[in-house]
């Protein structure tokens, strides 16, 4: 094989290695989600091919390491096969990872696995000037670290109080991890301040007269970067209500990384740039 | 607040605070009113939520002003 087409290669995944004629294997992963049937699969391909071991990639990927460039379309096929698809590198859409989210955490307040597939059917592999991460947390506890990614996503609950349901025990009040809410037992009054508020549901969750109620919402920050620099992605939206919202702010943050960035160009340098209040306005058009 | 029974889990740790709290629940009548002295910190995040979720009703919590809260809860109060 003479002409090989690194830059092809790249793009389905695989992951040129310092040793001659060998590539490291990227596969297609989605909120890190992996079947039993995959797994074998892997395993099989990892002893036929490789050298019967994987690593697990820093965003819940998996990649095959030692595989032969004589061995790829092989191995693509005998993956293919046994329902395991070649992952992505370069300058696109890359694995969208999540945490397991509502369905499986006790504080998981977003199906962050059903949105990690929109996500990935939606955006998946959408080519860009440079890369382009998104991370999906369930919670403000933000085991995925959402503000890691260029697009982060964290579920949150959007409180709502209800003084006629009330009781005024108070609990509230020492379960708030920000103390935004106060109470006053004796006027029989309780003070929210929303901007405190890190949409934790706690004082939901507590709440034993169901005065505290609420409706799942997400947190997105934007501009994450942790390779040479470093840069925590930026609350700069109020929490979206809505699955619909948050695609239509996906898109827009998208089409303006599309639109704006330089070859190579990370979405933070992009927004420092051009200007955060400019996408912030492109935003706002459609909120 | 008048309490049927009275718990102090000051001196232990997660998980054993719901533990033990459980346990003194479970040996109380429904209706009965347990006064249980808890830490700031991990013990007062949690625990309200497990409470609830048991379904016991908190019905007043006072912040002691020296590291310590105390609950009155109702047995089976949200059943």
């Amino acid at each position: 094989m003479t002409d090989i087409n690194f830059a092809e290669l790249k793009k389905g995944g695989f992951m040129k290695q310092k040793q001659k004629d060998y590539f490291s294997m990227r596969l297609k992963t989605i909120g890190g989600q992996v079947t039993a049937e995959q797994l074998e699969t892997i395993q099989l391909v990892s002893q036929k091919y490789g050298k019967g071991y994987i690593h697990l990639t820093s965003r819940q990927g998996i990649e095959i390491p030692f595989i032969g460039t004589e061995n790829i379309d092989a191995v693509k096929r005998e993956l293919a096969a046994g329902g395991v698809q070649n992952g992505v590198c370069g300058a696109r859409l890359r694995t969208i990872t999540a945490c397991q989210g509502s369905v499986i955490c006790p504080s998981g307040l977003i199906d962050t696995q059903q949105l990690a597939e929109d996500c990935d059917h939606r955006y998946g592999g959408r080519e860009f000037p440079c890369k382009f991460k998104i991370g999906i947390t369930g919670c403000p506890n933000n085991c995925l670290k959402a503000e890691e990614n260029d697009l982060g996503i964290k579920g949150g609950i959007i409180p709502q109080w209800n003084a006629e349901k009330c009781i005024f025990c108070g609990v509230c009040v020492p379960v708030c991890p920000t103390k935004a809410i106060t109470v006053d037992k004796d006027t029989h009054t309780l003070a929210f301040i929303e901007e405190k508020c890190c949409y934790c549901g706690a004082c939901f969750k507590s709440c034993p007269a169901s005065a505290w109620g609420g409706q799942s919402g997400y947190v997105v920050s934007l501009g994450g970067l942790y390779g040479k620099q470093i840069a925590i992605g930026k609350h700069i939206l109020p929490i979206i209500s809505n699955a619909e919202t948050l695609h239509k702010v996906i898109t827009v943050t998208l089409d303006f990384f599309a639109s704006h960035a330089k070859q190579g160009e990370r979405f933070a340098k992009t927004l420092d740039r051009v200007g955060w209040n400019t996408l912030k306005a492109a935003i706002e058009e459609i909120l | 607040m008048k309490a049927d029974n009275i718990i102090d889990i000051t001196n232990v740790v997660c998980p054993v605070t719901f533990v033990k709290l459980k346990i003194e629940l479970e040996n109380m009548e429904t209706g009965k009113i347990l006064e249980v002295i808890l830490n700031e910190g991990e013990p007062i995040a949690n625990i309200p939520r497990s409470l609830k979720d048991e379904g016991h009703k908190i019905i007043d919590v006072t912040n002691n002003d020296n590291g310590t809260y105390t609950l009155f809860v109702k047995k089976d109060g949200l059943v």
